[in-house]
């Protein structure tokens, strides 16, 4: 298919061809034979089987042929599987990101279309005995077929497209509503993805996806009998009708509201897969696979869809963190201290019982504050046990491991102690010196500071070497992202603990410098002061609250400050004006906001819809001006549009600062950290590739932040 | 005066429901299971064993009991445990690995059977694997220096295919022509059984893996040689000795498989309403000079007739592994049987499909039982084995399908009283 291959050598690995091996099966009770073509790419299970060019080339030779002994009469049925534990993981994203011209995007799903085409023209039926994992192509092959089996075992069917700037283009779109009705299929499509979670086996069975759920043990034996009873008429597998037209408009037409809330047009993917399963009712299949085509085409060649697999890599390569020490280099860690028993120290304490599985000693100035920390940590478990995500002999363990204290000396033989008591330096600085008189010589001390200097805090200890940052989100249970922060003077075996502890702890960690806010807060705490500044110049709360929607962040402005908390977000911005200076705005507003402890947002209106900021709290901010007069500051008022470049002109300003200052090892680390510490979208690569392609760098730094084409379609080409 | 324990419990009668087993392999690398693990295979077997059986809940087998004669690697970890746990059994069902050597599958039999006929269980699962293409006989064994230093045995023993010659030398009249003759009868008996469909209904299908064929179906054995004639073979290498009798012809196979059986107590099988296929009447092991290991069939049917008061003339269909012809020929000729006697191995033996060490006991059993129900007239029958270093493995069975078959619950035993 790709005509000139020589373009697509620019350091990219070659394909990873996964091979079409064909073997005659003799079908149980003389149905006859069934040709079984197993997809396998020949390597171990560390590499799932992927589709690319060549392998679709050599899936559709594989159909071609079986379609001709088919039409000889040779075979009863085809069925496809996979090797162990993969189906397929859908096509290699790394070999789609360097299709150059539209031409070839468009061929892309063509040959896809042209493969999987052959399952419904092979003139006798086809199955899909889905083995294992089977996302995106790799589902869609299975999709295309007539029947479909699937193991238990398997851990993921889904189409995660739509989260990766894609859309399923070999004929998920349509085949997916016309199979499990409109409504699933948007779940399957639109949700799913943007929430990361692909279907369960058993899930997927359920809503008709797959038609027989088998067991692990014996399955590909058990689906070539139900093949073979499929064959012989034994039974019929049911196929619902499809939905009345209403039905499938009404779900649409809902579907384009929730997107216009949620997405607010700040990608197109979910849009064009909306549109595609629009059509689907009464589109032939031919139509259908055109159009999807199409999309599929467009989206190859959009900037949000380079974005989307750059970050991606970047999300999937975080497991082996830039600029960590060697691993040889990290202390064993067999009791780990907690000061404080506030709500971020139990949810760490719980967090190491859990999954370092060592004693953690917690320890807080009087026994109430203690008892709420236990209290918290036997809740928690409590209730992981009550749903049934956690057994109770676990459960059991993580409370009986956890030892609340009033007495500090009880840190003597801890490893590692995590300070988590609040951000007040002259406190924490305390906490350090009191526990040097009382740990042994070596025990890593770690702080889960958010926004004060690591180094500060170490500078008067005997032993400032000892001191690492390691910087938890709340929810810490939820949030994957953990900042090791490297002080002036901290030791390579403290920071390989850090880097080993959270490992354990199944984080990603990120190395970063001891700069105020590190990265996350440090961006994160920008918008949000950028957004109250514009309204305390004369903007209203409700245009600046929204006025980052065509970014797709997770959440409108304020119901970002109503989640950190607004005492702990003034707090953070507070201190990194301090330190920073005044690119960090003050606002009188936000500090009556949180005085009189006001409630920022209203509820939700509907379930999966942002919170709306409260119209009423515009009164602490002073009267809405018109936009473009002079505001309260002297400047002119912003509209939503100014805010947002307002905003995102203070991030290219700040990046710029952070890499200058070396706060992360590069723009890919500051994107990660925000993907993962901010949940900003795949389609922003975090944000420096929006910043890129929106112009922001060139005309704020006079630079780009990453090479053309890293993270965008590359300009000679776009 | 006696005081008994009015609790203390009778012996009770052991049932064979029923037997499976996988399609034996090759054991080569270009074998139908180069790429399948040993475990793997016996666990399939299991589980159509109990598939085939949806009246038996799982929570009521009471033991596992999976023979293999190496045991490490993928038949390591206490196999009967770890296939239980592999085939979905309920965790609260115990399981053990058993060998002795070929008669490990026929052991996992008897030593069950004892524990169903003194109450210990009341249902179990027995059998026995060997991939012997991953654990060649005898690999990484280390045999003590004293079997050597004290001449307990002959150094040549171990390998069975010597101990075969001996017997050739041991029973001149037993002669390479004669061996050949009942292998390639032998050949002839599996190809009839298997155009007949007497072999197919025991095989359980297995998924098999080649990286680089993809997935496949093993769906029948695959070492059988039909056409197989006495000129064909006269003339093959005699590996274990120059100018010897014994031959890849007249000699069963290396082979990869596994095989499974269901027993019960009497009782239980009424209770649940497994179907009874044979009662077990007797078993018996015994010890011979390991250097003529093939002749261990004739002393351990002896005391099993003798333990039954039963004999050989009592027996009417005979299930005799084939792990060399001459060792067969050897037990034949001493009760004075026919070679060619059609109640010896009427669908064939282990030269024609193969003989995977540990698994075979049961083979021979599941046979059996077929070879029950397609002859009532027939009351009694043996399956027999010889074991390497010199043992012979009997058990004689009861055809429930005969006239005067004896029963096997304990009504019925007390009606007997009564009569």
């Amino acid at each position: 298919m790709p005509s000139n291959t020589t373009e697509n050598t620019s350091g990219v690995r070659a394909e990873r061809v996964t091979h079409s091996l064909v073997r005659d099966v003799e079908l149980p009770g003389g149905a006859g034979t069934l040709a079984l073509v197993t997809l396998d790419n020949g390597l171990d299970h560390t590499k799932p089987n992927t589709l690319g060019p060549e392998g679709m080339a050599e899936l559709t030779a594989a159909l071609t042929a079986l379609q001709e002994r088919a039409g000889r009469g040779e075979i009863a049925a085809v069925a496809v599987t996979g090797k162990p534990y993969f189906l397929a993981a859908g096509a290699d994203l790394l070999q789609v990101s360097t299709v150059t011209s539209h031409e070839q995007a468009l061929e892309l799903g063509r040959s896809g279309h042209a493969a999987y085409e052959l399952l419904h023209t092979m003139g006798v039926p086809t199955f899909a005995f889905v083995n294992g994992l089977a996302l995106g192509g790799g589902l869609e092959v299975a999709l295309n077929c007539d029947y479909r089996t699937v193991s238990a075992d398997a851990p993921a069917l889904g189409l995660p497209e739509t989260g990766l700037g894609l859309i399923p283009g070999w004929g998920g779109a349509y085949l997916v509503p016309r199979l499990v009705g409109i409504e699933k299929a948007v779940d399957v499509i639109l949700t799913r993805p943007a929430t990361q979670k692909p279907f369960k086996a058993a899930e997927a069975a359920q809503i008709g996806l797959v038609d027989q759920l088998l067991e692990p043990a014996d399955f590909l034996e058990q689906s070539i009998l139900w093949a073979s009873r499929v064959l012989r008429g034994d039974f019929e597998v049911p196929r619902r009708e499809l939905d009345p037209q209403p039905v499938w408009d009404a779900v649409v037409a809902a579907t384009r509201q929730r997107l216009d809330a949620v997405v607010a047009g700040s990608r197109p993917a979910p849009y064009r897969a909306l549109d595609l399963l629009a059509a689907a009712r009464t589109a032939t299949r031919a139509e259908a696979f055109a159009a999807e085509d199409r999309a599929l085409a467009d989206l190859i060649m959009s900037d949000e869809m380079r974005a989307s697999v750059y970050a991606f890599q970047l999300v999937s390569g975080g497991k082996k963190p830039v600029g960590a020490p060697d691993k040889s280099l990290a202390r064993p860690v067999t009791r780990v201290g907690i000061v404080g028993a506030g709500l971020m120290a139990a949810q760490i304490a719980l967090l190491v019982a859990q999954r370092l599985g060592v004693p953690v000693v917690m320890r807080d100035l009087d026994q109430e504050r203690v008892d709420k920390g236990l209290g918290f940590v036997r809740s928690t478990v409590e209730k992981l046990v009550g749903r049934g995500r956690m057994a109770p002999d676990a459960a059991a363990r993580i409370v009986a491991s956890v030892h609340g204290t009033t007495d500090i000396d009880e840190f003597a033989t801890c490893d590692v102690v995590v300070e988590a008591v609040t951000e007040v330096m002259g406190l924490k600085k305390k906490v350090f010196a009191e526990l040097e008189g009382i740990v042994r010589e070596d025990t890593i001390l770690a702080t889960n500071t958010s926004a004060l200097s690591v180094t500060e805090m170490a500078a008067d200890l005997q032993h400032p070497e000892r001191v690492v940052g390691i910087h938890f989100f709340n929810p810490v249970a939820q949030m994957p992202l953990v900042e090791v922060v490297k002080a002036e003077r901290t030791s390579d075996e403290a920071l390989a603990t850090a880097f080993a502890i959270t490992k354990k702890l199944r984080k990603t960690a990120v190395l970063v410098a001891d700069r105020p806010g590190f990265v996350v807060n440090r961006l994160l705490v920008l918008v949000m002061g950028k957004v109250v500044e514009a309204i305390e110049n004369g903007t209203s709360v409700e245009v600046a609250d929204t006025a980052l929607a065509p970014l797709g962040f997770p959440m409108p402005t304020f119901e970002l400050f109503d989640l950190v908390g607004p005492a702990v977000g003034l707090h953070v911005l507070t201190s990194l004006r301090e330190d920073l200076g005044d690119r960090f705005p003050t606002s009188p507003g936000l500090e009556k906001l949180v005085a009189d402890g006001t409630r920022v947002v209203l509820d939700r209106p509907a379930p999966g819809l942002p919170k709306p900021v409260d119209p009423a709290i515009q009164a602490v901010f002073g009267e809405v001006l018109p936009a473009g007069e002079q505001g309260r500051h002297g400047t002119p008022v912003l509209d939503a549009a100014g805010v947002l470049d307002s905003v995102l002109t203070a991030l290219t300003v700040e990046i710029g600062h952070m890499l200058d200052e070396g706060v992360a090892a590069g723009p890919q680390q500051i994107d990660l950290c925000m993907i993962l510490g901010a949940g900003w979208g795949f389609h922003t690569g975090g944000i420096t590739p929006y910043l890129d392609r929106a112009g922001y760098s060139v005309k704020v730094l006079g630079r780009r932040i990453l090479p053309d084409g890293v993270a965008n379609v590359p300009e000679a080409v776009a | 005066m006696t005081t008994r324990n009015p609790a203390r419990r009778a012996l009770r009668d052991v049932v064979f429901v029923e037997g499976v087993r996988t399609p034996f392999g090759k054991a080569r690398p270009d074998g139908l299971y180069a790429e399948t693990r040993a475990d793997d295979l016996v666990v399939k077997a299991v589980r159509e064993l109990l598939r085939r059986h949806p009246e038996l809940p799982g929570e009521r087998v009471d033991e596992v009991a999976i023979a293999a004669t190496t045991q490490q690697g993928d038949q390591g970890l206490t196999l009967g445990r770890t296939v239980g746990m592999l085939a979905g059994l309920p965790q609260t069902v115990p399981g053990f690995a058993i060998d002795r050597m070929c008669a490990g599958a026929m052991t996992a039999v008897t030593t069950t059977a004892a524990g169903i006929a003194t109450g210990s269980a009341d249902v179990v699962i027995a059998g026995g694997v060997e991939h012997m293409g991953r654990h060649p006989m005898g690999f990484d064994a280390d045999p003590n220096p004293r079997f050597l230093s004290e001449k307990l045995v002959d150094p040549e023993s171990l390998n069975m295919g010597v101990t075969a010659e001996n017997l050739h030398d041991k029973f001149p009249h037993l002669t390479k022509e004669r061996a050949d003759a009942y292998a390639v009868n032998s050949q002839a008996k599996y190809a009839k059984a298997l155009a007949n469909g007497d072999v197919g209904p025991e095989l359980v299908p297995v998924a098999v893996r080649s990286a680089e064929q993809g997935w496949g179906l093993a769906t029948a054995d695959e070492l059988p040689r039909p056409g197989t004639t006495v000129e064909g073979i006269a003339n093959l290498k005699t590996p274990f000795r120059p100018g010897g009798r014994v031959t890849a012809g007249n000699a069963s196979p290396l082979t990869d498989g596994a095989t499974a059986a269901l027993l019960a107590s009497g009782d239980t099988a009424a209770e649940l309403g497994l179907p009874v296929a044979m009662r077990l009447v007797s078993s018996a092991f015994a010890g011979v000079d390991p250097s003529i290991m093939g002749y261990g069939p004739v002393p351990a049917t002896d005391r099993a007739l003798a333990q039954a008061g039963l004999t050989i003339d009592d027996i009417g269909l005979f299930e005799i592994n084939e792990a060399f012809a001459v060792q067969v020929l050897s037990f034949l000729d001493h009760y004075g049987i026919a070679d060619d006697d059609e109640r010896v191995n009427p669908y064939g033996g282990a030269i024609a499909m193969g003989h995977p060490l540990a698994s075979s006991g049961v083979r021979l059993m599941t046979q059996l039982a077929h070879q029950f129900a397609q002859h009532p007239e027939v009351r009694y029958g043996i399956t027999t084995m010889c074991v390497g270093l010199g043992q012979g493995g009997t058990v004689i069975w009861e055809n429930p399908h005969h006239a005067d078959y004896s029963g096997h619950t304990t009504a019925t035993t007390a009606t007997d009283e009564e009569n």
